[in-house]
């Protein structure tokens, strides 16, 4: 019998996130916090789980993504009932490349939404985990920030300096009972890619994506490439020579 | 543009696919004619689109409420059956009713208003559906079920999501124990032993089915397979291997080389080995879930289903002369299925159960020479007054299918206009 749990999840309305959500479901949780944007959705979210796992308490909150004080403030307050076995963040948006070219103020959105806004509710996790030394801390980032790409860099750019602050943070916290995880889903079968499906894209299925990033969190794996092929794509990505890369159109 | 298939794999035609997730945008989604799909576990065209736009509705799949007392379950229409089966039944609670494979989504049988092997217990999906949300592309709403609309309701039971997207619905439980069912086999050689099965079976046995040798001399010997639910709970679940048909072969492999050594061969063994047994529901309700794709094995040209339905008085005859049919042709296939149904009237104005018997099949497609084996089956399904299922139809003639469906005049006033399928085009003309 698995140990009941506390489960705290950012961006709790983006699909790798709500099929996690699920699959934690199924482990029967203590308590699953969903935050989010999206009032509407995320009650849809939230009533859904109800049915899936009756016996847990399911909270539904609300922030501002940006809000630095309202984010620690909010940690802070998901802490006061209890500590959190684990934090998925998990939102995040794909920009058009070529709009962020063209108007900087999406450009800035971009790299708010996708960078400085995690790096924000993960610091804010960190601190609380810190002080109750124990915790999963799971960051979705992407394999677009292995390698900076002219079809999606600022996306990439973002999902990179995610990555960085992750190694940073799982230094800190290596000889403790903290562990950190990043996860690195390769293009997954959701709303956000709907568009690249349309064009005939091969895109994971996102249950399964889930599944690995669930398990990957119980193990406390320090790195998850979903599904386990783009581990091996992006480490010939990172490694093509410039004058190669350079002429590919990706 | 995207390729999309039926189950029966005889098109690859162009759709634009829309994908609906969010409950509360599906109205602003439905801007150019389209249709709702679901699994795409239809065969024919009933679930396509060609050249139009698609909305795949498998994003709308959350539960919405579920009473634990009562066993009513609110959800989005885009869940699966397979869903509500493992979450409810150790709950206590089961889908009254479910086709074959539980691979569907519940807007899907509810638009197919699909059977089960308990028809003549309770009928078919539809009857255990409470209330419903059907969003029409001119902007309405409309709540119904069998209080409240209930015109509206009867027209969207078996209406193959002509009268508008399904958002939603509510759906009846009902209680039992566990997962595990008490199975009978019985051999039988003959349709006329069928029937005394039949007939024997259904006041003490809630499901009952047989699979048919489609090409044995004289036709008609076959398995009858009945079954209750069990009262036991605790036993461990068999572990559900899953295979996957991984390539489509050149050719099918159901075929005349390996159509009667199977048939003879499952045939003998399953004779051989007839018993009472404890069977789980999954592969007693599901038995070709497990087996991923195996709609592949009919090789690049697709196959057909053929399922009929026909009046009681006559099936006996009529089956019989079918599968006289049949095996003269030596086409057929593995899974030929025979089934009685309850005595009571369809909810749906299109619903396809009637009161009589069942016969369903696959046919590997070879052109001209398998249509010409339909031609003589409907000629058998007109004369006996019965009709073709909808939802496996990809070829049936216009005027077979007005014959079949009396209330079609009926229903064509609660069409939604901005909806329109391979099906509707090819038997109402648009």
């Amino acid at each position: 019998m698995k140990l009941k749990k506390k489960i705290a999840i950012i961006g709790a309305t983006s699909a790798i996130a709500e099929q996690c959500a699920r699959q934690w479901a199924k482990e029967n949780p203590s308590e699953i916090v969903l935050v989010s944007r999206n009032q509407e959705k995320a009650e849809r979210i939230a009533s859904d789980l109800k049915v899936r796992t009756p016996d847990a308490v399911i909270t539904n909150l609300q922030v501002d993504f940006l809000d630095a004080g309202q984010i620690q403030e909010l940690i802070h307050q998901i802490y006061q009932s209890g500590n959190v076995d684990v934090a998925l963040i998990a939102h995040g948006s794909l920009p058009d490349q070529e709009a962020c070219q063209n108007d900087l103020v999406l450009c800035r959105e971009a790299l708010d939404v996708n960078g400085i806004s995690p790096v924000l509710f993960a610091e804010a996790f960190a601190m609380q985990m810190q002080k109750a030394n124990s915790g999963t801390l799971a960051i979705i980032g992407s394999v677009a920030g292995d390698r900076g790409r002219k079809s999606n860099y600022t996306y990439g750019a973002a999902k990179g300096l995610v990555a960085g602050y992750v190694q940073g943070l799982q230094h800190r916290f290596a000889n403790t009972n903290v562990k950190v995880v990043l996860i690195k889903p390769g293009p997954t079968d959701t709303p956000m890619t709907a568009h690249l499906k349309q064009s005939g894209a091969k895109l994971a299925p996102v249950d399964r994506v889930a599944a690995e990033v669930v398990r990957g969190i119980e193990s406390g794996q320090r790195v998850i490439y979903t599904p386990k092929i783009w581990s091996v794509i992006m480490m010939v990505i990172r490694n093509l020579p410039h004058f190669v890369f350079k002429r590919l159109d990706i | 543009m995207v390729t999309i298939n039926s189950w029966g794999r005889l098109s690859r035609e162009e759709h634009n696919v829309v994908a609906l997730s969010d409950r509360g945008q599906i109205q602003a989604s439905l801007t150019t004619p389209g249709l709702a799909h679901g699994m795409g576990r239809s065969y024919g065209d009933v679930c396509l689109n060609p050249q139009g736009e698609i909305w795949i509705t498998t994003g709308l799949d959350h539960f919405i409420a579920f009473d634990e007392s009562t066993g009513r379950l609110v959800c989005e229409a885009g869940v699966l059956l397979q869903d509500i089966q493992r979450l409810m039944i150790p709950r206590g609670w089961i889908l009254p009713v479910t086709p074959g494979t539980q691979l569907v989504t519940v807007g899907g049988a509810i638009a197919n208003d699909v059977h089960g092997k308990n028809h003549h217990v309770v009928g078919s999906f539809g009857d255990h559906i409470k209330s419903l949300t059907l969003i029409r592309t001119n902007g309405e709403t409309i709540e119904c079920g069998p209080d409240q609309h209930p015109e509206w309701f009867s027209a969207t039971v078996g209406g193959v999501g002509l009268t508008g997207v399904i958002a939603s619905a509510e759906i009846q439980l009902r209680p039992v124990a566990g997962p595990w069912v008490d199975t009978e086999t019985i051999a039988f050689d003959n349709l006329e032993e069928f029937f005394r099965l039949s007939d024997t079976s259904e006041a003490q046995w809630e499901h009952t089915v047989s699979w048919i040798d489609c090409i044995s001399k004289g036709g008609g010997r076959g398995l009858f397979m009945r079954g209750n639910p069990a009262d036991t709970k605790d036993r461990k679940a068999p572990k559900a291997g899953k295979l996957t048909m991984p390539i489509v072969p050149p050719v099918s492999m159901v075929n005349r080389l390996t159509l009667r050594p199977f048939n003879m061969t499952y045939y003998h063994l399953k004779k051989w080995q007839a018993k009472r047994e404890l069977a789980h529901y999954e592969p007693f309700f599901y038995p070709l879930d497990n087996v991923l794709h195996w709609n592949r094995m009919y090789g690049p040209k697709g196959f057909y289903q053929y399922q009929s339905v026909v009046p009681r008085e006559v099936g006996q005859d009529a089956v019989q002369a079918m599968l006289k049919e049949i095996a003269r042709s030596g086409d057929g296939s593995f899974l030929a299925v025979l089934k009685t149904f309850g005595n009571r009237q369809p909810l749906g104005m299109l619903s396809f159960p009637q009161p009589g018997v069942t016969l369903a099949l696959d046919f590997p497609n070879h052109g001209d020479r398998t249509h010409k084996l339909f031609k003589r089956l409907d000629a058998i399904v007109r004369e006996a007054k019965g009709r073709i299922y909808l939802a496996k139809d990809a070829r049936m003639p216009k005027e077979l299918f007005e014959a079949g469906y009396p209330r079609l005049a009926e229903f064509i006033q609660y069409r939604d206009p901005g909806i329109s399928s391979g099906l509707s085009r090819r038997l109402m003309g648009s």
